[in-house]
């Protein structure tokens, strides 16, 4: 390995690239990435898939209100928006640390809000495939939406993947990744389980069905279902979801650590 | 080689001295990492910063890329201070950290477009994979490349955006002979184009080979500085080594040699002769050798290395 190079080869010529190329390019090896990795999909695609199914078709499984797949379709949903926002999101940021990305990228000039600004967008794409294929094949299943509804869902859909990503950027960015990994893989199993996800509020013990409404799991996956049932969401679920997103945002934006 | 057809040469995009550094310190709570410690880099030109493990090499190559804060002293980087990072200034300057930096499942090349994007004339990015030797493991995660290919992806994403200045922390390291000589034509092409390189090594002979200027570090100052020649050269001795029979007086010997030179035996035979050696300080050993009825075996006369300077000034201890 030797080489030779013309005079002038690396003349310099600095300078920030376009803003958008930089969010573009960013947005598209982010999108790439959680695409191609197979956990990911695992969690982000395939788990939400085979309980809408099975929640839909097994009716022994978790009691469901009429139609069932439209309860069903609003707890893989709010799932889909956990493992994307939250665990996906944190892991993924937990181990591009570890790796020196974001010190790399810090070494560019791609300004820091973008740098977070391309990873939402990488998240963006992936909700946009979960609610589009989750969507689609609830359809199959014999879910007949109206506009209303279908409004308030996507409302929701946003707000949560928001909260939730918030949560994620949190948690990613600021622990250990091996530690990022155990805690954002077990706050999914607990919050898919007691968390208002799967079983619904009203049907856990006690105070716990109130305390999940609280949490951005119950206040997603109650609203969902509530309004692919026909109804409109709570003013207290979208309240839960704003707050959740604001102050963990606000939170991340000051512990996200760049290396 | 293609990849910048019909730029203008060496474009001096402002008069300033690439890197100004002036009574640099910093301070960690108790630990003083680097203490008083000056630079000076002019476009064009290659510094070389040499130092055992935690001289400070690594925290003042920080201090000049932003990204971490000064206790005390001034820092001009391109006529700016570096402190935070400004994106005017990251845009000029190329960074190579220590240990690289990507996603753990990108591919070299998306890798290398990602950080290409971010700037306003980026290099050709499949040329440089090509001139580099990426391309055999283009389709390949980051996570899954050697430490060797990771360098060089590293040194790819320093150099892709044209910047006037490049920081290499320990370029080479994992680097294979072949790899680093490549490496080392770069560095010496990107100093004739005009590009300011400040390097960190532990390599001597990286220093030898690349650098105008070296500057030695230890404990957070600057210990000795100076051009390659100038630090093998000030100070030092010339030794004449030889092998005869063991135990010869060398009282003797000295008596022989003009004022001021020293000899001693190190193990048992090897002998050691230290001062100006001239041809007839040369003429002079082995004469007064042949006059004890022995033979000068295995003369050799030699010039101290960078090394020899460098570990005579930060000592042979091993550091951790």
């Amino acid at each position: 390995m030797s080489a030779t190079f013309d005079a002038g080869t690396f003349a310099p010529d600095p300078g920030s690239g376009s803003r958008g190329r930089m969010l573009v390019v960013h947005t598209r090896t982010e999108t790439l990435l959680a695409l191609r990795h197979s956990e990911q999909l695992l969690l982000t695609l395939v788990i939400p898939l085979a309980l809408l199914v099975g929640l839909t078709l097994l009716q022994g499984l978790v009691e469901l209100p009429e139609p069932r797949v439209n309860a069903a379709l609003g707890t893989v949903l709010a799932l889909a928006m956990m493992s994307t926002g939250f665990t996906s999101q944190a892991i993924a940021l937990g181990f591009d640390r570890r790796y020196g990305l974001m010190r790399r990228l810090a070494a560019t000039a791609i300004p820091r809000w973008l740098v977070v600004t391309g990873r939402l967008g990488g998240m963006a794409a992936v909700v946009v495939i979960q609610v589009v294929v989750l969507g689609g094949v609830a359809l199959a299943l014999g879910w007949r939406p109206d506009a209303g509804s279908l409004g308030w869902a996507l409302l929701l859909v946003v707000l949560g993947a928001g909260a939730f990503g918030a949560c994620g950027l949190l948690l990613g960015g600021s622990v250990r990744a091996d530690l990022v990994l155990v805690i954002a893989n077990v706050v999914w199993f607990v919050l898919l389980f007691v968390g208002g996800i799967v079983v619904p509020a009203d049907q856990l013990p006690g105070p716990l069905g109130a305390l999940v409404e609280l949490l951005p799991s119950g206040a997603l996956a109650e609203g969902l279902r509530d309004v692919l049932l026909g109804g409109t969401p709570g003013l207290a679920h979208v309240v839960v979801l704003v707050v959740w997103g604001v102050a963990a945002g606000l939170v991340a934006g000051r512990t996200l650590k760049w290396d | 080689m293609t990849g910048s057809e019909g730029r203008a040469p060496l474009r001096s995009v402002s008069g300033d001295p690439a890197v100004e550094v002036r009574d640099l310190v910093v301070r960690y709570g108790t630990t003083t990492a680097v203490d008083g410690l000056d630079l000076d880099l002019r476009p064009g030109r290659v510094l070389a910063l040499l130092g055992p493990n935690g001289a400070g090499k690594t925290t003042t190559v920080e201090v000049c890329e932003g990204f971490r804060s000064r206790t005390a002293g001034s820092v001009r980087v391109l006529g700016q201070d570096p402190a935070g990072a400004p994106e005017a200034l990251r845009a000029r300057i190329g960074v190579m950290p220590q240990g690289g930096g990507a996603y753990p499942m990108v591919r070299v090349r998306e890798m290398l477009d990602l950080v290409a994007a971010c700037s306003a004339h980026p290099l050709d990015t499949g040329w440089l994979i090509e001139t580099l030797g990426l391309d055999s493991c283009a389709r390949l995660p980051y996570k899954r490349l050697s430490g060797g290919q990771q360098q060089r992806l590293s040194l790819a994403c320093a150099i892709v955006g044209r910047p006037e200045l490049v920081f290499l922390d320990e370029p080479t390291s994992s680097l294979d002979p072949q790899g680093r000589h490549l490496v080392w034509d770069l560095v010496r092409a990107l100093r004739a184009d005009g590009v300011a390189v400040l390097l960190t090594t532990h390599f001597m002979q990286e220093a030898e080979a690349l650098a105008d200027d070296v500057v030695i570090v230890d404990h957070g100052r600057v210990v000795a500085a100076g051009s390659p020649d100038e630090l093998t050269t000030s100070g030092a001795e010339d030794t004449m080594r030889f092998r005869a029979p063991p135990g010869m007086d060398l009282t003797l010997l000295e008596g022989v040699l003009p004022e001021g030179y020293l000899s001693k035996e190190g193990p048992p035979g090897h002998y050691t002769v230290s001062g100006r050696i001239d041809p007839q300080v040369l003429a002079a050993v082995t004469a007064w050798c042949a006059r004890q009825g022995v033979l000068a075996d295995d003369v050799r006369v030699g010039r101290r290395s960078l090394e020899d300077v460098f570990l005579d000034l930060t000592g042979r201890e091993l550091r951790s």
